[in-house]
């Protein structure tokens, strides 16, 4: 076995060891929210209006589950952080040995990307689980990761390679690199920031009957419901809002990084700091969307839940300009080597 | 414009400030007449609310860049579009979307967000300066409402403990380095306290940041008044000038000045190319070239991909490289009616390339001959008469070409491209069986050409490169501004902004003095409450820390109400 296939082996071993922490963090969140539905009755009635619920409780917790206060499962938390970490492990050594392999800085395809760009989000994951374990950003967070990687070995998977002369720069590491490196902040800030939207529709409550409290109805129903229970146990919408936008703040940072540097690249490269190409573009929107972010947590009426819906946004134009840029638009960055 | 309070500014942190004696509220009063309503649209401009939607229409209007062709990057593929869309084509056109970048509607959007970006910013710039040079706020009477607070007891005089914790403050963490500007203050009855202020810099990246931006939009424009950019085809052992005429293509600023087409040579010595054997994917390209400056003696140089070549002032980058074919044509006569090197375009990885050889000048009157056809590198046999190359190197050339003759067009005045064969006036020779006669040429070989037409021999092959030169005097200017606005961006969002306030008051009953203590930050602070409990046991050493609550240890973040971002705006008039 060849170094490059050493590598490939250890990345399938990540996204078990990943995908046992994702099954872990799931069975933390069901068992909050079992303990969060047995209690409901009783919240139910302190809270009326959300009607219509119906608690069907179902006792008998999993076999021998250390449950703790809020219904939290520590032993499912300690399998969930130690597998992390494991899979943390395991992802860098896959990513030095396919340097090894390629001879030179792992981030020059999709496959490359999407293995970095996972190991960057797992570990901005196991600093921010570090003091308190929120199981719903580790669901989110870990099955983004594990989709991605099973897309990169399947799909994007390519041989490791040395790369084409425009790519030998070490900008390969600095523009690339920082980018995966926001990509994953990005994620987990994502992770965050969806949490504290469903927060905040739990902690606003019914609203008065109206026609804008209508349309959101369903979705509202659907959150203060029991199904979704276990946000007691997390931070209030105010802390999750802090949290995301410490992390956006980062990745807004980092993106800009990325988009200076790519520029300076491309006026090494291709002779001109800035051409329209599709990949500048999505960069481009990626970066006007998040300032808008920024913007928006600042302006009244916008901030709260309506500033996170701009990083709703912003995460699919990161997403997209990663994996539609690539896939189907031609353009100067095509380094997908598919 | 007075009472004029920039938007972005009110919050939980210019609150305070205001705290003991509000500002008055701004009323819009409806003024009514032309000024009126200019002060209004420029106000609504400016504010927070159209800056936002301006940011959001810049992402919407950028996308449909990426959705249809770019005449700017790709010519051939608008062409083609509007071939295939008959209808739709011309409208999307006439809209401006085959040149978004460049079309009114962008530029409206973009134009118009910095023109609020200035109105917005030029504003709080002077609400700043007079900010920095202020002092820090009074102590507050009550501590209650801050998201930071402590409190402790110390046996010195309250004076004595509040100049320890200005002393505290004022040293900072890092030597020379001072982090808080402080005030103390006698509150009368025994009673002092501190007010100390820090983070100017988080409002002064900010504004570093908006202003870098526009600096960044004057350069990128002013660059492109100024530069020039010449694309030149060069073949091994031949050169070119600097000078408009020896480009194939130039393009210029509308403020170009000649003058800076410094009249440099360059000369392309050699041309290295190196593929992965395997792959066959390319790995480096070299160009080793003679550069001759005016009045410098003439240097070797290189160029590679990622690594241009200054000359002159400007910037020439290798973009291309192919071969070029050599090639002698002789007519019937026997007079050499063509001679010289043909770029060929690669087509694929294996550099199948294609290429058109013109030939007008034969004697008498012979009918002129254009050849048309393929160079295959490393020709392999994969059927009787069919060819393929399989090798980017050129390991066993093969000319492929068809022949025609008759009148190639060239006196018509219309520029001709070079790649291409004006077929109109040109007949194609066949064989006897009407077949199209293609001629198979290697290197070193000479074959007739049908038709009596004359001869053809295949000379060598050199390579060419596709050299881009550039100029661009705003360069520098641009980097600048980029890199100002990514610094001013870190501080702003990274720079703590923080206000720490610390009272001590004499103890009931000769007690030992009491000690209370608040801090605000602006915006999210995860440090502040570590800051203040830092601050507290500086100030009444380990002993009385014990009253402190250690919240850094164990703190979770329920136990901190960190900051204050959304309500506490939305509740501020
Ligand atoms: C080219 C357009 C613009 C871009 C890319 C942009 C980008 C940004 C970014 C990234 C931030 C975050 C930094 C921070 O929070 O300190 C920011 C903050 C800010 N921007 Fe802009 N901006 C633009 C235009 C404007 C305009 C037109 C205005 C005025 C209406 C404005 C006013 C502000 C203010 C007041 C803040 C500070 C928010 C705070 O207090 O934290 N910006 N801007």
């Amino acid at each position: 076995m060849n170094t490059g296939d050493l590598s490939t082996l250890l990345v399938w071993g990540a996204m078990t060891a990943l995908t046992i922490a994702l099954v872990a963090y799931a069975v933390d969140l069901a068992a909050i929210a079992e303990r969060a539905q047995r209690k409901v009755p009783a919240k139910a009635t302190a809270s009326a209006g959300a009607a219509g619920r119906t608690a069907t409780a179902v006792a008998t917790p999993p076999g021998g589950t250390a449950a703790v206060g809020d219904g939290r499962s520590l032993r499912a938390e300690g399998i969930a952080r130690t597998t992390t970490y494991v899979g943390i492990v395991l992802l860098l050594g896959a990513v030095v040995t396919r340097g090894l392999a390629a001879g030179r800085w792992p981030t020059a395809n999709m496959y490359e990307f999407t293995v970095v760009g996972v190991l960057v989000a797992t570990m901005v994951l196991a600093i921010v689980q570090r003091r308190r374990v929120i199981a719903f950003v580790g669901v989110l967070v870990l099955g983004i990761a594990v989709l991605a990687l099973a897309l990169g070995l399947l799909v994007f998977f390519v041989q490791a390679d040395a790369v084409q002369p425009a790519l030998q720069s070490y900008w390969l590491v600095l523009h690339v690199g920082v980018a995966i490196t926001a990509t994953g902040v990005f994620t987990v800030a994502f992770a965050a920031s969806v949490l504290q939207v469903l927060q905040d529709v739990r902690e606003v409550g019914p609203r008065p009957v109206g026609e804008a409290a209508r349309r959101t109805d369903g979705l509202r129903r659907w959150v203060t419901g029991p199904r979704f229970g276990w946000l007691q146990q997390v931070p209030s919408a105010r802390e999750l809002e802090a949290q995301a936008f410490r992390l956006n703040a980062i990745g807004f940072v980092l993106w800009t990084f990325t988009l200076i540097g790519g520029a300076i690249w491309a006026e090494h490269a291709w002779g001109r700091y800035w051409g329209w190409d599709p990949k500048e573009v999505g960069t481009f929107v990626a970066w006007v969307v998040y300032a808008a972010y920024l913007h928006a947590r600042t302006t009244r009426g916008w901030s709260g839940r309506k500033a996170a819906y701009f990083v709703f946004v912003g995460y699919a134009v990161v997403l997209a300009n990663f994996s539609v840029v690539n896939l189907f638009v031609t353009g100067k960055h095509s380094y997908s080597g598919l | 414009m007075s009472g004029y309070r920039p938007d972005g500014l009110d919050d939980v942190f210019t609150a305070t400030v205001t705290d003991d004696n509000p500002a008055p509220a701004p009323v819009q009063v409806p003024s009514i007449g032309f000024t009126g309503w200019l002060r209004w649209a420029w106000r609504q401009l400016t504010s927070m609310r159209v800056a936002l939607l301006l940011l959001m229409l810049l992402a919407v209007a950028a996308v449909p860049g990426t959705v249809w062709p770019q005449r700017a990057q790709s010519p051939e593929k608008v062409a083609t579009y509007l071939v295939d869309h008959p209808t739709l084509g011309p409208w999307l056109d006439r809209l401006g979307f085959f040149g978004v970048y460049s079309s009114i509607w962008f530029s409206a959007v973009y134009l118009l967000l910095f023109v609020s970006l200035v109105g917005c910013i030029l504003p709080r710039t002077a609400v700043h300066l007079r900010g920095v040079r202020g002092r820090p706020p009074r102590t507050p009477r009550r501590f209650g409402r801050f998201p930071a607070q402590g409190q402790g007891t110390a046996d010195d005089e309250p004076h004595v403990v509040v100049e320890r914790a200005a002393a505290v403050l004022r040293r900072g963490r890092l030597p020379f380095w001072p982090t808080y500007r402080v005030d103390t203050h006698d509150e009368g009855r025994g009673t002092w306290s501190v007010s100390a202020e820090r983070g100017y810099l988080r409002e002064t990246g900010n504004l570093v940041f908006h202003l870098a931006l526009v600096g960044l939009l004057v350069s990128v424009a002013t660059g492109q008044m100024l530069h020039y950019r010449g694309q030149a085809i060069v073949v091994q052992g031949r050169g070119f000038a600097n000078a408009q005429v020896d480009y194939d293509t130039f393009e210029q600023g509308t403020a170009f000045r000649p003058s800076s087409l410094v009249p440099f040579t360059l000369r392309l010595d050699d041309f290295e190319a190196r593929f992965d054997p395997d792959s066959l994917q390319s790995r480096d390209f070299t160009a080793h070239v003679t550069l001759t400056e005016p009045g410098s003696d003439p240097e070797a140089r290189t160029i590679k991909v990622n690594h241009p070549l200054d000359a002159g002032g400007a910037k020439v980058y290798l973009q291309g490289n192919g071969y070029a074919p050599d090639i002698t044509v002789r007519d019937k006569a026997g007079e050499v009616a063509y001679a010289g090197p043909v770029p060929f375009l690669p087509q694929d990885e294996v550099y199948t390339s294609r290429g058109v050889v013109k030939v007008p000048d034969v004697s008498g009157d012979q009918p002129q001959v254009g050849l048309i056809g393929f160079l295959l590198p490393t020709a392999q046999e994969v059927g009787e008469n069919l060819y393929r190359s399989v090798n980017p190197q050129p390991d066993d050339p093969l000319l492929v070409l068809s022949v025609w003759s008759g009148n190639l067009g060239l006196d018509t005045g219309v520029p001709q491209n070079v790649y291409q064969l004006d077929e109109s006036r040109l007949t194609q020779s066949v064989d006897a069986q009407g077949k199209p006669v293609t001629l198979y040429v290697r290197p070193g070989q000479t074959v007739d050409l049908p038709d009596d037409l004359g001869t053809l021999t295949f000379e060598g092959l050199p390579r060419y490169v596709a050299l881009d030169l550039r100029h661009d005097p705003a360069l520098p200017f641009v980097l600048v501004f980029a890199l100002a606005a990514f610094a001013g961006l870190a501080a702003s969002l990274f720079a703590p902004r923080r206000r720490l306030w610390l009272r001590a008051a004499p103890g009931d009953d000769d007690g030992p003095t009491v000690v209370t203590a608040a801090g605000l930050a602006r915006g999210d602070d995860v440090g502040l409450q570590p800051e203040l409990d830092r601050v507290l046991r500086a100030t009444l050493g380990p002993t009385a820390a014990d009253d402190i609550p250690d919240r850094t240890s164990d703190r979770t973040p329920d136990s901190t109400p960190d900051s204050t971002p959304d309500s506490t705006r939305e509740s501020t008039p």
